[in-house]
């Protein structure tokens, strides 16, 4: 059985942060028994209920991002401090750590991609001061989450409107001859994680990625999130290249609400990212 | 000693066990029901499909307590011509699979027969029994005998399949729905589906958890009345019964196979024990079977009506 939260609790938004002109972080001061990669279910009682990133985490805290896009994002956004918001999980597979990179022989590289870094900054907090190289990406200046919160980074742009023009997977050549990744975890569009993969499988690198698919029981019993017979929500999100080399669907399809199975193009259309 | 024969024949269908998946778990794909079969299960059903796709209800759909779970999924799927294409080939799982049809009038159960008339299924399952999607089981009224037969003979006309109805344990007289269905062709019953509807509400946000307010109850909470209902339709029918509500271990299924089912359906167990618990429930009820001198499923079925 999943450890945390069964049914939503109500819990009390102790800050909101702007992160950039669409995207705004809710705080909670709550204890929560999380690992990196997890997510939790964010209900607005009689509204809807949908998935979300821990973003933050702390001992007595944590916070969770969110981009407006549609209708219950906007209502979220519309939230103020003090009001309740129902929380359910966390759940789901996380992320994992290699000796290598915990005893320091080893080296790691974080990719991010748009409102995909929410998943990754609390791997990133634990990551950082390891042998860890950072990429973030965004289609433009005021779409890039989280840049000002770590220190070597390095920040891309399909635009140029800042950082390097181009996508992260543009260097992870060179950044591999260099480094000798033993891992690489990303979250992001899934036509980059499905980049990110097949670089490295190339190389033979550990790849984790973390992946987006509708959901709705959250706790892998309905059947909903299927990807080539793992469910998201409780197999993933994380999984790493085995997992990941059996999935036909990776980059390719999800199933829209009903559970018919689309493009990831028409998926994205229908989600609104 | 030998290990006990799990083997069942239900109206024809070989299984190598009585474990069957319900309808409505995990059934979107068949990539999901190789997995199934992967862990165990003799038999699997997908998830129900109507002649249109329908989206459902909004979240939270399903959400558990300490007896069980409650949901009102509302019959989310991509409709029949959809459901042909995704379990086209589905004779590379390799366990029996179970079309669950679903409709208002008979007619439309029909329709939804007659698109999948190409795909390799086992069986067609009727749910005459939702308690939370209006429109369908319930709230169109199909827990009626006269409706029963209505439904079960017109789809009788259509396929030469083995024709499972899925009654609902609200029915007091459930044995009278069992009667009917047997009447009009029917090869085997299901029983139960989700009891209620419950309602589970959270106190602090004064509101019930579910976006659809009230949802059908499986899981332990279920389990004693499912094992009645199985109990009660076994004395009025000759055909087979699936019994199906809250069984989670080996004991849970021979206490079933004894009120007279054939096979046994898990569901909700599945969030409990993992998705192997096909293959730990099979494992616990040899053991038992072992320990207690029983060699087949067949010595088993119906033993404590004697």
């Amino acid at each position: 059985m999943n450890e945390g939260f069964e049914q939503p609790v109500m819990m009390k938004i102790d800050k909101i942060i702007d992160e950039s002109d669409d995207t705004k972080s809710f705080m909670f001061r709550h204890n929560l028994d999380y690992n990196p990669g997890q997510f939790i279910m964010v209900w607005l009682p009689g509204i809807d209920e949908k998935p979300f990133a821990i973003s933050s985490f702390g001992e007595d805290f944590f916070g969770f991002t969110v981009l407006a896009r549609g209708n219950f994002t906007k209502l979220l956004h519309n939230m103020k401090q003090g009001e309740q918001i129902g929380i359910r999980g966390p759940f789901g597979h996380g992320f994992s750590i290699p000796d290598s990179i915990k005893d320091g022989t080893g080296s790691a590289c974080i990719i991010g991609g748009g409102c995909g870094m929410a998943s990754l900054t609390v791997l990133i907090e634990k990551l950082q001061d390891y042998n860890t190289t950072i990429l973030i990406g965004a289609t433009t200046k005021t779409k890039l989450l989280f840049k000002n919160r770590y220190k070597d980074i390095t920040l891309f742009t399909d635009d140029g409107s800042e950082g390097r023009n181009g996508y992260p997977t543009d260097i992870l050549e060179d950044l591999h001859k260099k480094h000798k990744y033993n891992i690489i975890y990303t979250c992001g569009p899934e036509i980059m994680m499905y980049k990110v993969y097949e670089f490295c499988r190339k190389y033979n690198i550990q790849c984790e990625a973390s992946l987006e698919r509708y959901m709705k029981c959250g706790i892998g019993i309905c059947g909903q999130c299927v990807c080539d017979g793992q469910m998201v929500c409780k197999d993933g999100p994380v999984f790493d290249s085995q997992a990941l080399g059996k999935m036909s669907d990776f980059g390719s399809c999800s199933l829209l609400k009903s559970g018919q199975r689309v493009s990831l193009k028409e998926y994205g259309e229908w989600i609104g990212c | 000693m030998t290990t006990p024969n799990l083997t069942i024949d239900l109206c024809g269908i070989k299984l190598s066990n009585p474990t069957v998946l319900p309808s409505g778990f995990l059934g979107t794909s068949k990539s999901l029901l190789k997995r199934v079969a992967d862990n165990g299960a003799g038999a699997a059903t997908i998830k129900s499909v109507s002649f249109e796709a329908r989206e459902g209800h909004k979240n939270p759909t399903v959400i558990p307590f300490e007896a069980g779970m409650l949901n009102a999924v509302g019959y989310s799927n991509p409709g029949a011509e959809e459901t042909a294409r995704e379990f086209a080939n589905i004779e590379d799982v390799s366990i029996p699979v179970i079309a669950s049809i679903i409709g208002t009038e008979a007619g439309d159960f029909v329709r939804v027969v007659d698109k999948l008339s190409e795909t390799q299924f086992s069986a067609i399952e009727l749910p005459l029994s939702c308690p939370h999607t209006p429109g369908f089981g319930l709230l169109a009224g199909q827990g009626t005998p006269e409706s029963t037969k209505d439904i079960v003979s017109a789809v009788r006309k259509a396929t030469k399949l083995p024709i499972f109805v899925k009654l609902s344990p609200n029915i007091p007289e459930i044995w009278n729905l069992a009667k009917s269905a047997e009447d009009a062709g029917a090869n085997a019953i299901t029983a139960v589906n989700t009891l209620g509807p419950g309602m589970i509400i959270n106190i602090e946000a004064r509101k019930p958890v579910l976006s659809y307010k009230v949802g059908g109850v499986s899981g332990q909470a279920l389990r004693p009345i499912a094992t009645r209902c199985v109990y009660d339709i076994y004395e009025a029918v000759k055909i087979p019964i699936i019994g199906t509500g809250g069984i989670s271990t080996g004991r849970h299924a021979i206490e079933m196979i004894m009120a007279g089912a054939t096979a046994i359906g898990v569901g909700t167990g599945i969030y409990q024990r993992g998705i192997d618990i096909f293959r730990k429930i099979c494992r616990e009820m040899e053991i038992w079977m072992s320990e207690n001198n029983f060699n087949s499923i067949e010595e088993l079925i119906g033993i404590a009506h004697e």
